[in-house]
């Protein structure tokens, strides 16, 4: 005989600050008013010299001077991608007006996503391997290039020692992570630092992206990463991202949150099938489950943040998810990744916090450069320009290289 | 090789294991223990890899855990020195 488990509590869990690190704008307003304008941060890479690279297009965070935001003792031991996710931490801290300090410290944790660890901190330590020899590379390599780095430096810094955790599920790890956040709450966590930041631009980052083939070969930022279109030749890389603080609607009241940006109402993950089986792909199933969750029906969505692959047969895999959910243009679907290019584990976060901020603000966020919706997709795609509307409920979701699948649905809170 | 002294420890500790803008190194450190300056067990391991590195001056792994203070350091350095000497 086995024990039954005991029953899962159930506490809403609330977004209440959130910290944004984007290649097209650093800071969650001006991120978000660059995103409402529809500027796009793809550009030429201008931090190497990219000649002999069939593809030199990324999406950089502009104007992040570590030593601005980081103190010096942080420096020698963190890649970029930790920098970043650091300084993304502390906004989203300020945001919602939490002291770490005066947190309970076993009740407060860090979940975050990572797919490619520090990069450019191990490509500069490698190169020193290979030319000046082993006892050249810095000890900080033990960890600097870590999955699970921007969870442990994050948590260190602000002494969030409760659970935490690291998912690694490549884009969709991003959602998976706040899924695992909202998990930690239930199981009697407080306060939770979650989502995703990325990095990996360097020469050797952006070469590993390349052999991964998905990348787009065209040379224009504004026709090189269109999903939905009958021209989608790939994706464009990108870093950054966001972090959220999640946490129990009860103690963000009790502590007096001063805000809050809605409920992570229902999330859910699927794994593809392997191919050849001839079983459907479990997009369409995530959304399901993630409604179920949240005890929605997809009448009740409002808008979708697709995950936007970029590629025609994800696409179009996509595309069938989602008239399968909601019909022939049957909600606004939008991909503000297009500004930004892929983050990894960074982009569904960050998507995540514009659905919160389309239901502050009661707009959507456009999806640029798609002048030719591929046919047959019948989406409801918000184009070029912001799209007015009041935002209750969205659905946010990702897709992981190799078969994952997640989707998050977040809601207005309800008012009491 | 040759000794080392105060100002290149503290000069490479900082360029290692970075500097604290609350800790000031150019004052009187000796016996201040590493922890209260704000370098860990890590920090230690790297800026003795850097002194081998400068210095040619060899402190093994297991002498870098029991080192607590920048005196300690200098002394073990200067212990080491006289071996290989």
């Amino acid at each position: 005989m086995t024990t039954a488990p005991a029953p899962a509590v159930t506490r809403t869990a609330v977004i209440t600050g959130i910290g944004v690190a984007a290649p097209n704008g650093l800071g969650t307003e001006d991120w978000w008013a660059a995103t409402l304008r529809g500027e796009s941060g793809i550009r030429r890479v201008d931090t190497f010299d990219a000649t002999g690279y069939p593809t030199a297009l990324v999406g950089r965070v502009p104007g992040f001077e570590a030593a601005d935001h980081l103190p010096g003792r942080l420096l020698p031991q963190t890649d970029r991608s930790t920098r970043l996710a650091l300084a993304a931490a502390d906004w989203a801290l300020a945001d919602a007006a939490a002291d770490p300090a005066a947190l309970p410290e076993y009740e407060s944790g860090v979940v975050t996503s990572n797919a490619t660890g520090g990069f450019e901190f191990t490509h500069r330590e490698i190169r020193k391997l290979w030319t000046q020899g082993p006892q050249h590379v810095s000890v900080y390599e033990s960890f600097a290039w870590f999955y699970a780095v921007n969870t442990g430096q994050i948590s260190i810094r602000h002494g969030m020692r409760g659970a935490g955790g690291v998912l690694v599920s490549e884009q969709a790890g991003g959602l998976d992570a706040l899924g695992h956040a909202r998990r930690t709450l239930r199981r009697g966590s407080t306060f939770t630092v979650t989502g995703g930041v990325e990095s990996s631009l360097d020469p050797w980052g952006l070469a590993a992206h390349i052999s991964g083939g998905r990348l787009s070969h065209v040379d224009d930022p504004t026709r090189a990463y269109l999903p939905f279109d009958a021209r989608a030749s790939g994706h464009v890389p990108g870093e950054g991202g966001a972090l959220l603080v999640l946490e129990d609607a009860e103690a963000a009241a009790r502590r007096g949150a001063p805000r809050v940006y809605g409920e992570l109402a229902g999330y859910a993950a699927t794994f593809d099938p392997a191919p050849g089986t001839g079983r459907p792909p479990g997009l369409e199933r995530a959304a399901r489950l993630a409604l179920a969750d949240a005890g929605a029906e997809p009448t009740d969505v409002d808008a979708v943040f697709a995950d936007g692959a970029g590629s025609p047969a994800p696409d179009d895999a996509e595309a069938a998810a989602l008239a399968a959910l909601f019909g022939p243009y049957g909600v606004p679907v939008t991909v503000p990744k297009t500004m930004t290019g892929r983050l990894a584990a960074g982009g569904p976060p960050l998507d995540v916090a514009a659905a919160l901020l389309a239901i502050r603000d009661g707009v959507l966020p456009p999806t640029v450069h798609v002048e030719r919706p591929a046919p047959g997709h019948r989406l409801d795609l918000v184009r070029d320009t912001p799209r007015e509307l009041s935002v209750r409920t969205a659905l946010v979701l990702a897709r992981g290289h190799g078969g994952f699948n997640s989707a998050v649905v977040v809601r207005a809170r309800r008012t009491p | 090789m040759s000794a080392l002294t105060l100002p290149d420890l503290t000069r490479i500790l900082a360029a290692c294991a970075g500097e604290d803008e609350a800790t000031d190194l150019a004052g009187d450190i000796l016996d201040i223990p590493f922890a209260d300056l704000g370098y860990d067990s890590l920090a230690l391991l790297e800026t003795a890899a850097r002194v081998e590195q400068d210095f040619g001056i060899k402190l093994t792994d297991e002498a870098v855990a029991t080192l607590e203070t920048p005196r300690g350091f200098l002394t073990a350095a200067d212990d080491a020195l006289r071996q290989a000497a």
